[in-house]
């Protein structure tokens, strides 16, 4: 399989700390990858890299093979990176519908000056964003609520409007940081169904940042584990799950797999909060 | 609360109140407004400052009361409003003793024995016990308002509100009504005094808020119900008919007015062309623009240079060619700051842009750039704008000759800046709702999220402010043609800030807020030349009050009232 990301020792430095570390990783086509790791691995800040948001210091990374660790965000996203971000980062005071309308920015180019000549292009551009955003709003169930203001949405609704706003953005590669975080059991197996079908209607590859172990070894193809900004182990889940190294040093001794949420909470509580 | 701890903090806030109307007393407000009267021969406007700094104390320490207690709520709030009342009018009483025994004049310049008799009311230190009572008599007052109930007090505040703004502008209303002659001037006269309302007129008047203030309240809902239920081409014809009134009072008041208020109303204009156009960079983008004035001043400039029949100009070219250049020269130059300084955010741009507004004005004004732009003596002999075919140019100093229509009266410019605004408005309106608008509103909401879904940062911003740079420029052109001459010296920093305060008061992003935000803090300055001097301080005190009681503007754009009352609309969904 082709890959449509190649991260070549990749390395990112805050001061003296070193947040990743020489980072290996690919991300073949049409697969769903997630990074897993303690909190503080490094693994926001690979996302980071990626979407341009800090430069990485050394390394490259390549993007259906054009080098990408140069450019800025916006490039990144005109290239078809789109992410979500763990904290939701809506635009609180716009409606749903303006939100996503922002993320298709990229696609629609009529001028300032036939905006406010109010050219027929410009209309019909209009009317087909709008058309789109509405088919968008649908796709990840939030019909009819387009009108709302984001802040007043629900969180799992903001969540949703989240990934639409980035699909919005046509990506080819989506990025999505802690999804589930806040969710219920039920819901992020829903959460879980929906990334299936992002891949399988869309056809976009997906890589998560993910806590929630049930999500991550029930759909991805394919993990790599960050510590300390290295990584420390990739594979399948099964492998993942496996590695004595990726028990030792994440999982805490003697965990199995099932005790992970709580050898996790064990590992970020010995080290004073990760 | 025990008893005393009640009357303890009653007397807290009438010290407070107290202060601050020794302060109003020591830096000569109650004295310059002493000269005028709200109702002549019976309360001046000083007075009336003072009484309402009684009045409010009354009415702070009685709320206070009506939120902590139930029982016997009325006696208190009664009783704690006229306690404060009491101290207030106290501490006035011991500026009066103490600046009698001792001769404050040293410090305070405004120590007046004026002030003395104002306060005491002519009677001299044996007088001094008529402020205390008075004091507790409007304490008293400001508390038993709140037992009101809101269909009393809110006529009642609403006509006191009234008279005092009819009464502040009441000169001027009797000077254009007596200048139409005929029955007007008897009216003007009925109503209207040399310095204040006459008493006919307060009573009118107040009536008149009172009445229509309780006919709106009890009638209002189901006049509103009716004109909605109303066919829908009736609705439009309705309020067709309301545009078209606002239009023609908007239109035809600098005619009717005289020049000095036609001169306002000019000001207030380019305001909200000025407003419109920064509306954009710091309502729409976020971007806040210290230094606005910048380009008002190329634009001024600009056009001056182009049009001038001075020593200084260059083109003895006619306004109407010269705005287009003046608005892309100003937006250039919008183009040419942005670049460098768009890269830094918030507070940082604030200051960058305030550095190159002052350094725009330091530039034009100085020696070293004299040649150009004239110095400090600026560039005078702008040739007004003329309809009609110019004369050729003859020699320095000689204004071309106009053959048409000239330009030459503040009313006649006001038309021009009218049409202008309308223009910038429209644009504004249009870019809103267009993709750019929404890339705009993205960045001020979040400028990460924005560029991560593709917003290229620096376009969008440079558009912004190029935007708003070209507007602010349309303004400044305006400008110079209705003074008919450029001094650096007026391209002052004030000038920027007040821009940014009115898109403030008003609402920001908000395009009917910059029209009311210009109208009262521009236009009721200007209009209150008398207490000019304290300006700043009424303005500061109105821009504090607005920022803790009505943060989201006069105004409020639908985002901006979404957000300062996103609770309220959550419980309502």
């Amino acid at each position: 399989m082709v890959n449509l990301l190649t991260a070549k020792k990749v390395t990112k430095r805050f001061g003296g700390l070193v947040a990743v570390n020489a980072v290996d990783f690919h991300i073949p086509e049409k697969s769903i990858v997630s990074i897993i790791g303690p909190n503080g691995a490094g693994k926001t800040t690979f996302f980071n890299c990626i979407t341009g948001f800090g430069k990485c210091d050394e390394g490259e990374i390549l993007f259906e093979e054009t080098p990408i660790q140069r450019l800025r965000p916006d490039q990144i996203a005109r290239l078809g990176i789109s992410r979500t971000y763990q904290n939701i980062r809506l635009f609180a005071d716009m409606s749903a519908l303006e939100n996503i309308l922002v993320g298709q920015h990229v696609f629609l180019h009529t001028s300032w000056m036939s905006a406010v000549l109010g050219a027929k292009k410009q209309k019909e551009e209009e009317l087909n964003a709008l058309e789109e955003a509405q088919r968008l709003l649908t796709f990840v169930g939030l019909k009819g609520q387009g009108d709302m203001l984001a802040r007043n949405l629900p969180y799992g609704q903001q969540r949703r409007l989240e990934i639409a706003r980035a699909l919005a953005t046509k990506p080819k590669l989506l990025l999505l940081d802690e999804p589930s975080a806040g969710m219920n059991p039920r819901e992020s197996e829903d959460l879980t169904d929906f990334i299936r079908r992002l891949r399988d209607e869309l056809g976009i590859t997906v890589l998560l940042i993910e806590h929630h172990m049930r999500v991550v070894m029930g759909i991805s193809e394919y993990i790599a584990v960050l510590d300390y900004g290295e990584k420390i182990a990739e594979g399948s889940p099964k492998e993942i799950q496996t590695n004595p190294r990726v028990i030792e040093a994440y999982l805490g001794r003697g965990a199995a797999t099932e005790g992970m949420e709580t050898a996790q909470e064990r590992f970020s509580k010995k080290n004073g909060g990760g | 609360m025990k008893k005393e701890k009640l009357l303890w903090s009653a007397a807290k806030t009438g010290l407070v109140g107290g202060t601050i109307a020794v302060f109003l007393c020591l830096i000569g407000m109650v004295e310059i407004f002493s000269k005028r009267d709200v109702i002549e021969g019976i309360i001046t406007l000083g007075q009336f400052v003072l009484f309402a700094t009684f009045i409010v104390s009354g009415l702070i320490a009685g709320r206070r009361i009506s939120d902590e207690f139930v029982q016997n709520k009325n006696t208190k709030i009664v009783i704690t409003g006229t306690t404060a009342g009491f101290f207030t009018g106290l501490v006035v009483a011991v500026l009066v003793i103490f600046g009698n025994a001792v001769n404050l004049r040293a410090v305070f310049l405004n120590a007046s024995s004026t002030l003395y008799d104002i306060l005491t009311f002519g009677q001299g230190v044996g007088g001094t016990w008529i402020i205390v009572v008075l004091g507790a008599v409007f304490g008293l007052i400001g508390g038993a308002y709140l037992l009101l109930p809101a269909t009393a007090s809110r006529p009642i505040s609403r006509g006191v509100l009234f008279i005092f703004f009819l009464a502040l502008f009441s000169g001027l209303f009797r000077v254009m009504l007596v200048s139409w002659g005929g029955i007007w001037e008897a009216i003007a006269r009925g109503l209207f005094g040399q310095t204040g309302l006459t008493l006919v007129g307060t009573i009118i008047f107040f009536a008149a808020v009172v009445g229509g203030t309780v006919f709106w309240s009890a009638r209002g809902e189901e006049i509103q119900t009716n004109v909605n239920r109303l066919p829908k081409k009736r609705q439009n014809i309705f309020r067709g008919a309301v545009i078209v009134l606002i239009a023609i009072v908007a239109l035809g008041l600098p005619q009717v007015s005289g020049p000095f208020i036609a001169q306002v109303i000019v000001i207030i204009s380019l305001y909200i062309l000025m407003g419109l156009g920064l509306n954009i960079t710091l309502g729409f983008a976020g971007l806040l623009d210290l230094g606005f004035v910048a380009f008002y001043a190329v634009g001024a400039y600009t056009v001056g240079l182009l049009t001038s029949y001075g020593p200084f100009g260059l083109q003895h070219i006619p306004f109407w060619i010269a705005v287009p250049i003046a608005v892309l020269v100003a937006m250039l130059f919008g183009g040419f700051l942005g670049l460098p300084v768009l890269g830094v955010r918030g507070d940082y741009l604030a200051i960058a842009t305030l550095g190159f507004g002052e350094i725009v004005r330091l530039l034009a004004g100085s020696d070293f750039l004299a040649k150009y732009f004239g110095g400090p003596q600026g560039v005078i002999g702008i040739q007004k704008p003329c309809i009609g075919t110019l004369g050729k140019f003859l020699t320095v100093d000689v204004p071309r000759v106009c053959n048409g229509l000239e330009l030459n009266k503040p009313q006649d410019i006001y038309y021009v800046a009218v049409v202008s605004a309308i223009f910038i408005a429209f644009v504004a309106w249009r870019l809103r709702e267009s993709r750019l608008g929404r890339a705009w509103m993205a960045i001020r909401e979040d400028e990460d999220v924005a560029e991560a879904l593709g917003v290229n940062l620096v376009q969008t911003k440079l558009l912004a402010y190029m935007l708003g740079a070209a507007f602010a420029g349309l303004g400044g052109a305006i400008f110079t043609v209705l003074i008919g001459s450029i001094f650096a010296s007026s391209m002052q920093l004030i000038v920027s800030i007040n821009v940014v305060c009115l898109i403030i008061v008003g609402g920001m992003g908000s395009i009917p807020g910059v029209i009311v935000g210009a109208v009262a803090l521009i236009g009721l300055p200007e209009l209150l030349r008398e207490v000019s001097e304290f300006r700043y301080l009424i303005y500061g005190t109105v821009l504090i009050v607005m920022m803790l009681a009505k943060p989201e503007g006069l105004w409020p754009s639908q985002a901006a009232r979404r957000e300062l009352h996103h609770e309220e609309q959550v419980v309502e969904a």
